[in-house]
């Protein structure tokens, strides 16, 4: 008997032929039988699939495959195509993580210029620059059909941390033009010689404006020789505007000229009084005079500048004899630059002691040691005691209460060393040691104590290295400056 | 202070000459004349150089220049007798020359500019060493009055000084304040300026009793300057300044709602556990190292 073979039925069994229950299984993670399935669908070590044919003949599309992070952080799915289930590393996250390049700003040919010397205080950009540099921007940008530049000048050695184009952060910070006097002499304290500089750039190039910030690190100094300097040779605009946190009125006045179109306030009779009064050509900017610049870089071309023959020839009439050592424990706790602090994790008071002198570091201290008698009163960091602004701020044996905390807000660097891995100090920290801090401490001295003896032996030997001198030095741009 | 004894101690027969200069303070929260801090650390570090020198070696004298008479018992008067009472015997009243009339009465007086007087005073005094506080309390408080003179004289300036070391006649050794604690030793030529800021030791206390003995003379010398400029300056109560916000440039909403909520920050730190007391101690070396803290 032969079973009839049905002509098409050879066909039918090429056709694809869908287990509806097996799907099923296989779309359900919670199934029992659901790898089983996966297997039998032919996905089943490999990559959930991303797209298939729904029942209906419709493509359905596994949300939680085909995703990638987007530069916020958030999933996305890319519906542009372009990936398709082939694309390579679909299914798997990829962290998009490029550092943004900001614009370009190049002026070529400036109408004028404001020149700001910022303090550079050892030899980085303070907060205070940058909102000066802010303000000088604002006064250059306030008339497109008059734009204007702004000349950075710098004194001394720079530390270089930005990349090779503005290794010192000026050009994003809003300057386009860079006049720098690397002389190692301006390290020092040579007011006279910078101030030669400062007037010949002003007869030179004739800036429209002259911006400093008005602080204690020789910006407020600089202003006051320079104002002085041109007010007894008999110009009476440049008398300079102190303490100046204000201009008011129209700003592109200020690039065509007209400089009694602005007003600037400033405070004045020991922080009691507001003064206004017309724009004059030397402003001393306080903080937070105006917002620093963002978004957008600028070129800071270095300029082409020789260095003032008055400036060499400046008498030595005041000379640098170096900076003095100072003993750490008579630095107030305010304005210490390292401070080593104590809290109640200390059981060995005199090994804090010997290490405190010897980092050289200032001493602190918690509420807690404080009220137990171990440290003076004077010594308390925190909300209660002194708000301290330290670079580097090691806290041995300090939990880390919030008004502590609080204390140290404005800290750079946390040290924390701490038996407690999970107390809040440890998570302000930036690097933190989970260990007893008298051990670590005793540790700390014995390593700086050998190490200083190995330099001591050496330099005995006479192997002191030479320092290097530079000169001052300027690459070539060129200024097209057609002010007035 | 002994060994420096030695060095200040120079020829007796010509002492140094050193002037104070000192102005009307304001306090800051009442408002009242005072003597002004830091021309008062300036007197003090006067006072410290004469007590650290050979007796008569050193003839300290303090100068207030003034456009208008001061009457005995004024709030000036008073104010200024606060300098007295710090030790000394007189306060020289430096008052313009005025041709064949009193100086100017107070209350109509326009604004005027005293250091072209202190210029021509100076010129005939001419003193080794003039020391005087960096800004003034009352008026435009510039700090501008070192300079002018320290340039129409010729002669170094120096700012920041916390401590004479040594003064011989032509030379002066001084330590200098900068920022974070820190001290910086100068060696300055004179005849000087030396400007002071608050770095300085704090004055002693006034005495009342000498305040009140003390005399204030008055020395007329030189010319006073209008100072049209200053008369167009507007002067008002200061204005509290506004603190800078947080500026959030979010440009997601996922951004905007972290920073609103965002707590603390926390965990972005290296943390060592488990590890030897000498590995964590070296840890901490290098991270003082590259922070530039240990000398």
């Amino acid at each position: 008997m032969t079973i009839p073979v049905d002509p098409q039925a050879t066909e039918r069994e090429s056709l694809p032929r869908r287990d509806p229950r097996l799907e099923q299984q296989a779309r359900n993670r919670l199934h029992p039988q659901h790898l089983i399935a996966l297997q039998a669908l032919g996905r089943g070590a490999a990559a959930p699939q991303e797209r298939w044919m729904g029942p209906k003949g419709v493509t359905r599309r596994d949300p939680h495959v085909g995703h990638f992070i987007a530069a916020n952080g958030r999933k996305r799915i890319d519906r542009s195509g372009r990936s398709g289930p082939a694309a390579a590393g679909a299914g798997q996250p990829a962290v998009v993580a490029k550092a943004r390049v900001l614009p370009l700003v190049e002026i070529a040919s400036p109408a004028f210029l404001i020149a700001v010397v910022p303090d550079m205080t050892g030899g980085r950009l303070s907060s205070h620059d940058r909102d000066v540099l802010g303000l000088a921007r604002q006064i250059a940008d306030a008339d497109p059909a008059h734009q204007g530049a702004v000349l950075a000048i710098t004194f001394g050695t720079l530390r270089e941390d930005g990349d090779a184009a503005d290794s010192v952060g000026l050009g994003a910070a809003g300057a386009d033009r860079w006049l720098h006097f690397a002389d190692t002499l301006h390290d020092g304290y040579a007011p006279l010689a910078q101030l030669a500089e400062l007037e010949a750039i002003d007869g030179k190039l004739a800036p429209r404006l002259w911006l400093l910030p008005e602080s204690r690190t020789g910006g407020g100094e600089r202003g006051r020789r320079l104002g002085a300097r041109l007010l007894c040779r008999g110009d009476a605009l440049a008398r300079p505007s102190g303490n100046a946190y204000q201009l008011d009125g129209e700003l592109a006045a200020i690039g065509r000229g007209e400089l009694v179109e602005v007003s600037v306030t400033g405070r004045s009779g020991n922080g009691q009084q507001d003064l206004t009064r017309p724009l004059t050509r030397i402003v001393l900017c306080e903080a937070e005079c105006a917002e620093p610049v963002e978004d957008v870089r600028h070129a800071a071309l270095p300029l082409e500048w020789e260095a003032a023959s008055t400036a060499r020839a400046v008498p030595d009439v005041i000379e640098d004899l170096g900076p003095v050592a100072v003993d750490p424990s008579a630095i107030a706790l305010g304005e210490a630059e390292f401070i080593l602090s104590a809290g109640n994790g200390i059981r060995d008071w005199d090994g804090f002691h010997r290490a405190a002198s010897l980092l050289g570091a200032t001493e602190g201290a918690s509420r807690v040691a404080v009220d137990d008698g171990f440290m003076p009163r004077a010594r308390q960091v925190g909300a209660t005691g002194t708000w301290v602004t330290a670079r580097v701020y090691v806290a041995v044996g300090i939990s880390g209460a919030i008004q502590h905390l609080q204390g140290i807000q404005r800290c750079d660097k946390v040290v924390a060393i701490n038996t407690d891995g999970g107390c809040d100090m440890v998570k302000r920290a930036d690097l933190s040691v989970i260990g007893d801090a008298g051990a670590i401490l005793a540790s700390l001295c014995q390593q700086l104590e050998a190490e200083r003896s190995a330099v001591s032996d050496a330099s005995a030997a006479g192997q002191a290295p030479a320092a290097p001198s530079t000169s001052s030095s300027a690459s070539s741009a060129t200024l097209a400056a057609d002010a007035a | 202070m002994k060994a420096d004894r030695s060095s200040v101690a120079q020829q007796a027969s010509a002492p140094l000459e050193v002037v104070s200069l000192v102005s009307l303070g304001q306090h800051p929260v009442s408002g009242r004349l005072r003597r002004a801090e830091q021309d008062a650390r300036a007197l003090e570090l006067c006072l410290a150089l004469e007590r650290q020198s050979a007796p008569g070696a050193v003839s300290l004298s303090a100068w207030h220049a003034s456009g208008s008479e001061i009457a005995l018992g004024s709030e000036q008067d008073q104010a200024l007798r606060g300098y007295l009472g710090m030790g000394l015997e007189s306060l020289t009243l430096v008052t313009p020359n005025a041709p064949g009339a009193a100086p100017l009465k107070a209350v109509d007086q326009p604004v005027v500019d005293v250091w072209p007087l202190l210029v021509t005073r100076l010129k005939q005094a001419a003193p080794q060493l003039v020391v005087c506080g960096g800004q003034g309390e009352t008026g435009e408080g510039s700090g501008l009055l070192p300079h002018l003179l320290a340039e129409s004289l010729g002669w170094p300036l120096v700012e920041g000084i916390v401590a004479i070391e040594s003064c011989d006649g032509a030379h002066l050794t001084a330590l200098q304040a900068l920022p974070r604690g820190q001290r910086r030793r100068l060696r300055v030529k004179l005849p000087a300026l030396v400007s002071v800021d608050s770095a300085a030791p704090a004055a002693r206390q006034s005495a009342f009793a000498q305040a009140r003995r003390g005399e204030l003379s008055t020395l007329a010398s030189g010319e006073l300057v209008h100072d049209a400029q200053a008369e167009t300056f507007g002067v008002a109560p200061a204005r509290k300044r506004p603190k800078r916000l947080k500026r959030i440039k979010a440009t997601s909403a996922r951004d905007r709602f972290k920073a609103a909520a965002a707590k603390a920050e926390g965990g972005g730190g290296k943390r060592l556990e488990g590890v030897s007391a000498e590995e964590g101690a070296a840890e901490i070396l290098k991270l003082l190292r590259e922070e530039g803290v240990l000398r």
